[in-house]
């Protein structure tokens, strides 16, 4: 009985350890996932930049927390040239790098750090563009940034000019992306000369508000403050993030206070979570869209009314209840609510399964059978294909529609969808990049996407003109017209159903103070307390 | 006794081989590819796509692939992982001392509870502790790893706080890798609290992984015992009147051990199995879960390395276990 006692003591008194009484400003974030690694840019994946580009690095222009909205950061300002080819930017003065164990830096941040950061990216013969194996800039290849950027020159320390082949309304936007990170030369050439180049991807330095400290692969990632952050050092001393991928497991460590922060809550612990006193749970709508693209290609979906016909016969809020348990926001948009330029003037489709059926039938469809592809995974905007298809499934069979629901292993998904013959319509969606809404509108449904990232295969001369001149005017409120033109004529040919933005929910512990809602979905915790 | 061990090394070869060739093919033939997953949503030209494959050079035949693959092998090189741009031999021994001492102290679980259970069962055969014993095991076997998992975590951790919830060590506990063993570590690190932190971790984990072999090893143990002891010598030792803890502890378990240890052996491939669901839900670093994220990436080096060297971990266990026999039962000789 004395022996059980003192295990149960035992026992008791180290899980009391185990709660972080690590000290008052820790925070610890039960991350989903493993990072692939601390250079975000050789990857594509919100978890890998989370713990790299978000936490130790900067970029030349910066989204300002918890918005879309560009500002200054590594670069103080910048100047655009008239035929909008040139983009000068001046550097901040006095920035410091990561004085670690493993690199103490000799010189503050300058032009030649930029340089770098692009050049080794853009250029195929540079020392650095293959300096692991099988090296691929995925995100920068993927942005068209190869063929959009001409060079990128040093005019002094501190002034670096971009030049493009093209104008490019975006172009301040993509520099604030991940990929867009700024690493230090210096330290590469250190890795270089000692043989390590690797470790670029392993030991980070960065300018960014928090310098890395070690990665316990699949477990934990400690990070600690950067006394010199030039936007001033963060309010909590260490970061830890606490490698958690099962989420009903994120969940109870949450409640036991083992981490702070739950990026992902499940939608079924959602209420838990608002009940519970020592939590709390801010919630926003997420810069994505779900929808689903019909082949406007391929017969009778070629036919705008047939396309908006079955458009009104999708029961948008069963989907929201069924698929989104209340986490979700009808779209009546291909941009989410959050994205600048959003047309709000625009009405949707009315669920009218009667009008349905009558539109069908002037267009002389009568028994369409057809096919809707069901993702095998899920995402942001699109928690579970199967059952959003299968709902969909039985509001087409109100209108005299029969559906079969088909599925392949997500990469085949992916690929066959592309195919411009596809035989079906297709369930997908898109988190957004950079804010803009060319990232959007160009991306999902220009002409160049077509046999690509354009599932509906819709080249639409008129929506095409709209968004290639938005390209290219860098006048904010001509481009807002421009775009929420081009809503009006996407909603009139109807080349998707839009189906549904999600509502992001992050679950903290009531300690925590001052975080925002990335709209990219980024967990950014810099500007973050703890409470004491 | 030499001759045996290079006749079983012998054996080993073409298995070596085969799981080779079974590892090499086996994430070959899923669909999809880990250049069109690294894409995701965006997609990627037709060129775009070969010029990837070819600078991973995926687009050589297979048959070439292979034989790289194996001359790797040779060299002790596995390969570089696709995703973290490691070397698939440093990853797997960076994560394989956390799933080896988990396996360890599961199977060390499952063998001090589950060899005396079945003792007693059989002991006690068709009274209501063998019942409650066998009823146990057989549900203990039937549990669903992932589900028994969240139970005991929900029970222990959520609702009585004995517990912590996941991890191998509380996170204010910091100290480098020396061995990667979390109960040695945390000793060396002269820590306080260390030790008793690592353990606490490993109570929950421990038991999900030891359940299903422990019912087996309780079941086993309880029939090879009911077959011993209705042999001639244990009637014979009862006879000469020998108490009963002397006629089953010595007598009878001896020569029963023998399937046993047999079973135990096995169960170590159904620990590393089962390491990949209760590594998953106890956010433990061990090679189950690197497995699982491998699959899903389609990283090629990092799922045929994995298999081949779990494969080849399973493979000198039961080596070992044949040699045991001999030691046990001086009657199995290897000569």
């Amino acid at each position: 009985m004395i022996r059980k006692s003192l295990l149960m003591t035992a026992l008791i008194g180290a899980s009391a350890l185990a709660s972080f009484s690590v000290s008052a400003k820790t925070l610890v974030h039960c991350s989903e996932g493993s990072p692939e690694g601390f250079d975000a840019a050789l990857y594509t994946a919100g978890t890998t930049f989370d713990a790299s580009s978000r936490a130790i690095y900067n970029r030349l222009a910066e989204f300002e927390r918890g918005t879309t909205t560009i500002g200054p950061a590594l670069a103080e300002s910048w100047a655009v040239s008239d035929d909008g080819l040139e983009y000068t930017f001046n550097l901040r003065k006095g920035v410091k790098f990561h004085t670690t164990d493993y690199f103490t830096p000799t010189r503050d941040f300058n032009a030649d750090d930029v340089v770098f950061s692009f050049a080794r990216q853009l250029k195929k013969d540079h020392p650095w563009n293959q300096y692991t194996a099988g090296t691929a800039w995925e995100y920068f290849d993927g942005m068209s940034m190869p063929s959009l950027l001409s060079d990128i020159t040093k005019v002094d320390d501190y002034t670096v000019k971009f030049t493009l082949t093209r104008p490019e309304a975006p172009m301040i936007a993509n520099l604030g992306m991940d990929f867009a990170s700024i690493v230090s030369k210096e330290y590469a050439d250190a890795l270089a000369a000692s043989g390590n180049k690797e470790d670029l991807n392993q030991k980070p330095i960065g300018t960014g508000p928090f310098k890395f400290l070690a990665y316990q692969k699949d477990a934990v990632i400690r990070y600690k403050a950067h006394d010199d952050y030039f936007a001033g050092r963060a309010a909590i001393d260490d970061l830890i993030f606490a490698i958690t991928t099962e989420p009903a497991v994120r969940h109870q460590k949450l409640k036991a206070g083992e981490c702070h922060f739950n990026p992902y809550p499940q939608p079924a612990d959602l209420q838990a979570i608002k009940d519970d006193p020592e939590l709390k749970l801010p919630q926003q709508e997420g810069l994505n869209v779900g929808y689903l693209a019909y082949n406007t290609k391929v017969a009778p979906f070629d036919n705008a009314n047939v396309r908006k016909a079955l458009n009104m016969a999708i029961d948008k809020q069963a989907i929201l209840d069924a698929v989104f348990q209340g986490a979700g926001k009808a779209a009546k948009n291909p941009i989410p609510p959050t994205i600048w330029s959003y047309n709000d003037a625009i009405q949707d489709d009315p669920y009218d399964p009667e009008a349905s059926k009558k539109m069908l039938a002037d267009a002389g469809v009568s028994g369409l059978e057809m096919k809707i592809w069901a993702m095998p995974v899920q995402r942001p905007y699109n928690p579970d294909a199967r059952r959003m298809a299968e709902v969909i499934q039985a509001d087409f069979a109100k209108v005299g529609v029969t559906v079969e629901i088909v599925s392949y292993e997500w990469g085949e998904y992916l690929k066959r969808s592309k195919d411009e013959d596809r035989d079906g319509a297709v369930l997908l969606g898109w988190t957004g990049d950079n804010g803009d809404p060319d990232n959007f509108l160009a991306v999902l449904l220009g002409c160049d996407g077509v046999g690509g990232s354009n599932r509906a295969q819709w080249c639409h001369q008129p929506f095409e003109d709209l968004i290639q001149k938005a390209k290219v005017v860098s006048d904010p409120a001509e481009r807002t017209a421009l775009y929420e033109q081009a809503q009006v004529v996407f909603k009139e040919q109807a080349p998707w159903a839009t189906i549904a933005h999600s509502v992001v929910s992050k679950a903290m512990r009531n300690e925590v103070t001052g975080y925002k809602i990335d709209p990219f979905g980024g967990h950014v915790f810099y500007g973050v307390d703890i409470a004491e | 006794m030499l001759a045996f061990i290079l006749k079983r090394l012998g054996l080993l070869i073409p298995t070596f081989l085969g799981v080779t060739i079974a590892s090499f093919a086996f994430i070959r033939l899923l669909p999809g590819d880990p250049v069109l997953l690294m894409a995701g949503e965006r997609g990627l030209t037709p060129e775009r796509h070969a010029a990837l494959l070819k600078q991973f050079g995926f687009d050589r035949p297979l048959w070439e692939q292979y034989f790289e693959y194996l001359t790797g092998i040779f060299q002790g090189d596995l390969g570089v992982s696709l995703v973290t741009k490691n070397p698939v031999f440093d990853e797997f021994f960076t994560l394989f001392p956390a799933t080896l001492e988990l396996s360890i102290c599961a199977i060390i679980f499952a063998v001090v509870i589950g060899i005396p259970a079945g003792i007693i069962a059989a002991a006690k055969r068709g009274g209501p502790i063998d019942h409650s014993v066998m009823g146990t095991a057989l549900v203990g076997y039937s549990m669903p790893i992932f589900w028994w998992g969240l139970l005991m975590i929900v029970f222990f951790s959520g609702i009585l706080k004995w517990t912590p919830v996941s991890g191998r060590i509380s996170l204010m506990f910091y100290f480098p890798q020396v061995t990667g063993f979390m109960l040695i570590d945390s000793l060396l690190s002269g820590q306080k609290g260390a030790f008793t932190s690592a353990m606490s971790h490993l109570i929950l984990p421990t038991i999900v992984l030891g359940t299903i072999p422990l019912a087996v090893i309780a079941r086993q143990t309880r029939s090879a015992m009911l077959e011993v002891l209705s042999e001639d010598y244990v009637r014979t030792a009862r006879a000469k009147g020998l108490s009963n803890f002397r006629v089953i502890g010595v007598h009878a378990l001896r020569n029963a051990l023998i399937p046993v240890i047999t079973t135990i052996g096995l169960q170590v491939g159904v620990l590393l199995g089962g390491a990949i669901l209760t590594e998953t839900i106890f956010s433990w670093p061990g090679i189950g879960k690197w497995m699982v994220d491998s699959i899903f990436r389609r990283d090629y080096p990092s799922v045929q390395g994995g298999l081949l060297m779990i494969a080849g971990i399973v493979m000198i266990v039961n080596l070992i276990v044949d040699l045991l026999y001999g030691l046990i039962n001086p009657r199995i000789s290897h000569d």
